[in-house]
């Protein structure tokens, strides 16, 4: 403080109370909801959540209801020249249906709960054991320390793509690949290697943290190391923990998609009282084989990943320029 | 310098070998063997299964082998299936050289054919770069160029010309060019070329007319273009403030000397960091778009792979991708310290 070269007295008392006092979270959310694009990417994120929580309600038709002879219908509003199979759209299906007549935009708005649980639970599971690690890691040092660092290695050698295919390929007809639809293994894949980022964060955080004057302070009047690291050392690394979390999540809803895409992704349900009976990287490998046919069977998904994936992304970028200001404007 | 680089590549050592472990570990844990067929179509025979397992040396133990040893034979011991493919062993009683001489192990696909041999033999009377592999190289240089070279010159640009609507047009496209994951960039383009527009084949025939390359290598190029374009601005304007900048317009050089003799030599280091990264999406991203645009290359033959389960292939890929994805790594780095003396090795 000794580097304030304006006297507290010389400020005017107005100048002091212009701003009143807010703690650091307050703050960032201030910051968080004056950046538009932030806000918007918020928006989009909260409807795609709605959506997925809210489908079966909002689709206007049973997403599995197979409508004999109306295959491949264009959306009604595409002008008729557009067609190759020059059939009419029906008005009942906005979207128009796919090869054995279900309804396009009914499976979409299913598949956008796919997409919404894979971007949270995986994530959620990365961030617990990510921070334990990189706690753990970080306080201990030395051969814990060295220890994260080669699995570190090992796991940011492997492409992860070429990881999901083999784990998919290898545990897909095995009793864990067939639980819930196949999602779990998806999210012990995607959590396997996402991990290591957020605890390499924490480390770093914890390693410079620890030599600071409050956790000597700390340790002085006897508080235990779990104290420690839990009270002193955990919420000083919080911001940086979100604002990767934030970066994470759109990774992991491309690579669901893209392993949908490649016929590895989740085994939809046949009962349309299941949760999960459509995914979008499902939807876009029936859509490729459509490509003339029905465009918008390929269409519709691929535009609901791109905004997913933009919305989770704004916010990231708005999280990072509100909890951290000095990192504006880096990518 | 030298001793960095030794360290590094004899870390590569390790590393692979755990890669090349964790992928056998699953590889064996799928169920079924590689001669399975899908329920419905007729099996193989057991007798020939028998056969098919000692011609491609599945009958030996699959990491160490204890009753070797019991007899006393030392090298009996690691005749395994793990230890023939990555260093050497026998093979229905001949020996072979394994992943460190190169040989990427016989196809379950296509029966007779080495997996290198599928990927870097080139169809008959063909140029080395008809092949496979040289597809996908030609693919993946070409969107590096496209990339870097419309990537860089709307970075300065936009620097230069900062806040004007040049920059902000560059800046949204780029932003959007980031976000948008490439095989969604993918869809839209073939759909709006191809099913649309008809200005190219959906499926080319050929890929000897140089247009029907260009969609492909710029959905593979654009991530990369885009960051490459937001990272020169924000590097450029960062020098553009710098003192010696100053010094060298107050010195009267020509505006272009500032600018590339200057600027741009020492807004280009950060660049280079991200060029690690952005080989990995190049190189990874090409099994999707590969696919997507029916393209010849290694990556499809991947993905094709992936529903013959062809083992081979799929352990062969990964294990040629990730030594890849190494040495792009270290070379980065390599490249890195050179252009900033500043930074340290370590």
């Amino acid at each position: 403080m000794s580097s304030t070269s304006v006297p507290m007295s010389r400020l005017s008392d107005e100048a002091i109370l212009a701003r009143p006092s807010v703690s650091l979270w307050t703050d960032a959310w201030y910051r968080l909801i004056r950046n538009k694009a932030a806000v918007m990417g918020m928006v989009i994120v909260i409807i795609f959540v709605l959506v997925a929580a809210l489908a079966p309600w909002i689709a206007p038709h049973d997403p599995l209801k197979i409508n004999d002879g109306k295959g491949y219908l264009p959306p009604p509003w595409m002008p008729i020249e557009m067609s190759v199979t020059g059939k009419a759209g029906d008005p009942r299906f906005f979207l128009g249906t796919d090869s054995i007549g279900r309804d396009v935009l009914s499976r979409v708005l299913y598949g956008a709960r796919v997409s919404i649980v894979v971007a949270f639970v995986p994530t959620a599971i990365i961030v617990i054991v990510g921070v334990i690690i990189g706690l753990a890691a970080g306080y201990a040092g030395g051969r814990v320390d060295n220890f994260l660092m080669r699995i570190t290695d090992v796991v940011w050698g492997f492409p992860d793509l070429l990881f999901y295919v083999v784990v998919m390929i290898a545990l897909r007809d095995t009793p864990i690949g067939d639980f819930a639809n196949g999602l779990l293994l998806l999210f012990g894949a995607l959590a396997v290697v996402s991990w290591v980022g957020i605890a390499r964060v924490v480390r770093g955080q914890t390693l410079s943290l620890k030599e600071k004057e409050f956790v000597e302070a700390a340790r002085s009047i006897g508080t235990s190391d779990l104290q420690i690291m839990a009270r002193h050392i955990l919420p000083n690394t919080l911001s940086p923990i979100i604002v990767m979390t934030a970066f994470r999540i759109p990774g992991m809803i491309i690579t669901e998609a893209v392993l949908g895409y490649l016929g590895l992704g989740l085994r939809p349900g046949t009962d349309p009282r299941e949760f999960f009976v459509a995914s979008w990287g499902g939807l876009m490998l029936q859509g490729q084989s459509a490509l003339n046919a029905q465009p918008w069977l390929l269409l519709s998904p691929a535009i609901c990943v791109a905004l997913v994936v933009m919305g989770f992304t704004f916010l990231g970028d708005g999280l990072r320029d509100a909890l951290d200001p000095r990192m504006r404007g880096t990518s | 310098m030298g001793q960095f680089l030794v360290r590094r590549l004899l870390w590569l050592i390790p590393v692979m070998f755990t890669v090349a472990l964790i992928t056998f570990v699953l590889m064996h844990a799928a169920p079924g063997g590689p001669w399975d067929r899908d329920p419905g179509r007729r099996q193989i025979d057991p007798a020939t299964q028998i056969n098919l397992n000692r011609q491609f040396g599945l009958d030996k133990e699959v990491w160490f082998d204890l009753d070797a040893l019991k007899k006393g034979d030392l090298l009996g011991f690691f005749d395994t299936q793990f230890i023939t493919y990555m260093i050497a062993g026998t093979v229905d009683g001949e020996w072979r050289c394994g992943f460190i001489c190169g040989n990427l192990g016989p196809s379950y696909a296509q029966r007779g054919m080495m997996v290198q041999d599928i990927v870097l033999a080139p169809p008959e009377d063909a140029p080395i770069w008809n092949s496979k592999a040289g597809y996908s190289i030609r693919l993946g240089v070409l969107a590096l160029l496209i990339a870097v070279l419309v990537g860089l010159p709307v970075g300065i640009i936009a620097a230069l010309k900062q806040n004007t609507w040049i920059d902000y047009l560059s800046l949204f496209v780029a932003t959007v060019g980031i976000t948008i994951p490439n095989f969604v960039m993918g869809i839209f383009l073939i759909i709006i070329f191809a099913v649309w527009f008809h200005l190219i084949p959906v499926i080319p025939k050929d890929w000897s007319d140089p247009r029907y390359w260009i969609l492909p290598a710029v959905v593979l190029g654009v991530n990369l273009m885009a960051t490459t374009a937001r990272l020169t601005r924000s590097s450029m304007l960062d020098v553009m403030r710098q003192d010696y900048i100053r010094t060298a317009r107050a010195k009267g050089l020509a505006e272009r000397v500032v600018i590339f003799g200057h600027m741009l030599k020492n807004a280009l280091i950060p660049v280079v960091t991200i060029l690690g990264p952005a080989l990995v999406g190049l190189i990874t991203g090409s099994f999707i778009i590969e696919t997507m645009f029916a393209f010849p290359g290694w990556g499809r033959q991947y993905v094709t792979a992936i529903s013959q389960r062809d083992y081979s292939m799929i352990m062969a890929t990964t294990l040629v991708f990730a030594l890849l994805i190494q040495l792009a790594n270290i070379s980065v780095d390599f490249v890195y310290t050179m252009l900033d003396p500043r930074i340290k090795l370590s």
